[in-house]
């Protein structure tokens, strides 16, 4: 279970990007984060898999507090992200990322697999470098390959959708519906798609750096929607 | 062959031996040691100057050449010229390179001057290696001059590999190209400890349709510098790129001075260079796959030296 407990966060002169934020996500669940943009959402994912570091507050993964650990040990911990804006390199392939992530050496079936299961026709793309030469889409569905093959107890990802054309978009929702099955692990994912919110057993609103609300899907869905066809920027609480 | 001879051979060469079918010629400490024609490939000694002549016929097509040159002990300077007349329509790979291992606190030091004459259409891929070994406290050097003429229609490619144990280098490579030659150059070194390196190019394109393209992947760490030096001339209708892609770690340096120079309204002409420590998104991603920060390093410089 991984609990956050008044997280706050400011960056240079930008003050008050995440407001004492807490909230947990417990074991197998799948919890989804939306909100405006800039709200912080991907700060607080950056925050729990330790790319940036609170002004105050602490994360508890399971029952232990990480706060002060390194991107490595939390990684090593079982925490995985996978980025919104993925990572270009040069010279690494696809093949040797989702070898680091799994941790071992793979057949090269075995490697293709999870290519596959984001709609990458494998053979075409296994031993490709990730570098300038992915598409857009191309490198956000190998990202997500990549967090899958770290079979993590907790998967974190940032705007999966974003990229995805309409087809393998259909697919990935699937993907993410047996996840959980698969990993027995938690699922935290920051997404604006509608489709993604509807497969969630719970919903996170942040706005401005703080909790607009939170809590089950059937509680929190209803009232978004119709919110969001009421303004286009989300009300202020309080 | 002595047992650590033939390993400074094999590392430069990058293979257990020389194929079957190639013609070679090994120096070692400024003696032939060992030489090999084949019926398209010719190897003489020079008369005047220390070195060869390599002739290539137009017959040879994707036929092979090794020649090595090692520099096995202290207090030795090797100084060679080997000229490479390629006629036209040949194909071949040669495989040069070379090795200098200092065992004592004298300089071990390596000076090659190569010149390449290309005959029309005919096609080079030159492989330079160069490797620096051993445990004494001599340094190691290797100063290797390089000078291309393309005729009509030739295409040179040129790759070079220095990582680590040289301490001092200075590549100087010029080439002239004519009409549609093309050359291509890619360039790769690590320095590290004090070392220093210089590389400097020079490319006159004059023919129509000539082109080149200088590629220069560099790694500086510790307190090791170096210095990247281009300069390419367009004085007819042609094309002309290079790029200088430089990491810096710890205290390294590394200076790049590109410079293009363009005389015909048609040339084309772009230089590219960037210099910085590696990028911390790449070492944020290989860390939350569970690496190190010391083996994320080591895995992206790894991979931008491919
Ligand atoms: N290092 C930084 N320096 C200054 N401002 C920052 C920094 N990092 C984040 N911010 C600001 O914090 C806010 C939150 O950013 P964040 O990336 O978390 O938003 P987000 O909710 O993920 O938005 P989106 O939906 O567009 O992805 C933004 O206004 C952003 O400009
Ligand atoms: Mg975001």
């Amino acid at each position: 279970m991984l609990e956050l407990q008044n997280i706050c966060f400011s960056a240079g002169d930008h003050e008050g990007i995440l407001k004492n934020v807490s909230f947990t996500v417990p074991d197998n669940r799948f919890v989804v984060i939306t909100g405006p943009n800039g709200g912080g959402k991907s700060t607080i994912a950056r925050i729990i898999a330790g790319l940036q570091t609170p002004d105050s507050g602490r994360i508890l993964f399971n029952g232990e507090d990480i706060t002060g650990l390194s991107i490595t040990e939390r990684a090593r911990m079982g925490i995985s992200y996978a980025f919104q804006q993925p990572v270009r390199f040069k010279g690494i392939t696809v093949r040797d990322l989702i070898e680091l992530a799994s941790g071992e050496k793979l057949d090269r079936d075995h490697a293709c697999k999870y290519l596959v299961e984001v709609g990458l026709c494998a053979a075409n793309y296994i031993d490709r470098e990730v570098n300038e030469s992915l598409s857009g889409g191309e490198i956000k569905r190998i990202e997500i390959a990549v967090a899958l093959a770290r079979k993590s107890a907790l998967s974190i990802f940032d705007e999966p959708e974003a990229g995805i054309d309409l087809w393998s978009f259909r697919n990935l929702i699937g993907v993410f519906e047996h996840l959980q099955d698969q990993l027995h692990g938690s699922i935290l994912i920051i997404s604006h798609q509608e489709r993604i919110l509807n497969i969630a057993d719970e919903i996170i609103v942040l706005a401005n750096g703080s909790i607009r609300t939170m809590g089950p899907r059937e509680e929190v869905l209803p009232h978004l929607l119709k919110e969001e066809s009421q303004a286009f920027c989300p009300r202020e609480t309080n | 062959m002595e047992d650590n001879v033939k390993s400074m051979l094999q590392e430069v060469i990058e293979r257990q031996e020389i194929p079957e079918n190639a013609a070679y010629n090994i120096r070692s400490d400024g003696k032939a040691a060992a030489r090999r024609n084949t019926k398209h490939i010719q190897i003489t000694p020079k008369k005047d100057k220390p070195g060869i002549d390599i002739h290539v016929s137009g017959e040879a097509q994707k036929e092979e050449v090794f020649i090595p040159a090692l520099v096995t002990h202290s207090g030795f300077t090797d100084l060679v010229y080997n000229d490479f007349y390629i006629e036209p329509g040949a194909d071949v790979t040669i495989v040069a390179g070379c090795s200098v291992c200092s065992n004592g606190c004298d300089a071990s030091e390596h000076h090659g001057i190569h010149r390449f004459f290309l005959g029309e259409n005919a096609h080079v891929l030159y492989l330079e290696k160069h490797v620096g070994s051993g445990e004494g406290t001599g340094e190691r050097i290797i100063n290797p001059e390089t000078e291309v003429y393309g005729d009509p229609g030739s295409y040179m490619e040129i790759e070079t590999t220095q990582i680590r144990g040289v301490d001092s280098t200075n590549r100087v490579s010029r080439a002239v190209m004519q009409d549609n030659a093309k050359i291509e150059i890619r360039e790769k070194i690590l320095t590290h400890g004090k070392q220093y390196a210089r590389t400097e190019f020079s490319v006159d394109l004059n023919g129509n349709g000539s082109s080149a393209r200088l590629i220069s992947r560099s790694v500086a760490t510790e307190q090791s510098s170096q210095l990247f030096v281009s300069n390419m001339n367009g004085n007819a209708d042609c094309a002309g790129h290079s790029e200088c892609d430089a990491i810096i770690m710890d205290e390294g340096k590394v200076s790049a001075q590109p410079e293009i120079h363009a005389e015909h309204l048609d040339a084309k002409l772009i230089h590219e260079a960037s210099i910085g420590r590696i990028a911390g998104d790449q070492l944020m991603k290989l860390m939350s796959l569970g690496l190190t920060e010391k083996e994320a390093e080591e895995w992206i410089i790894r991979g931008f030296l491919k």
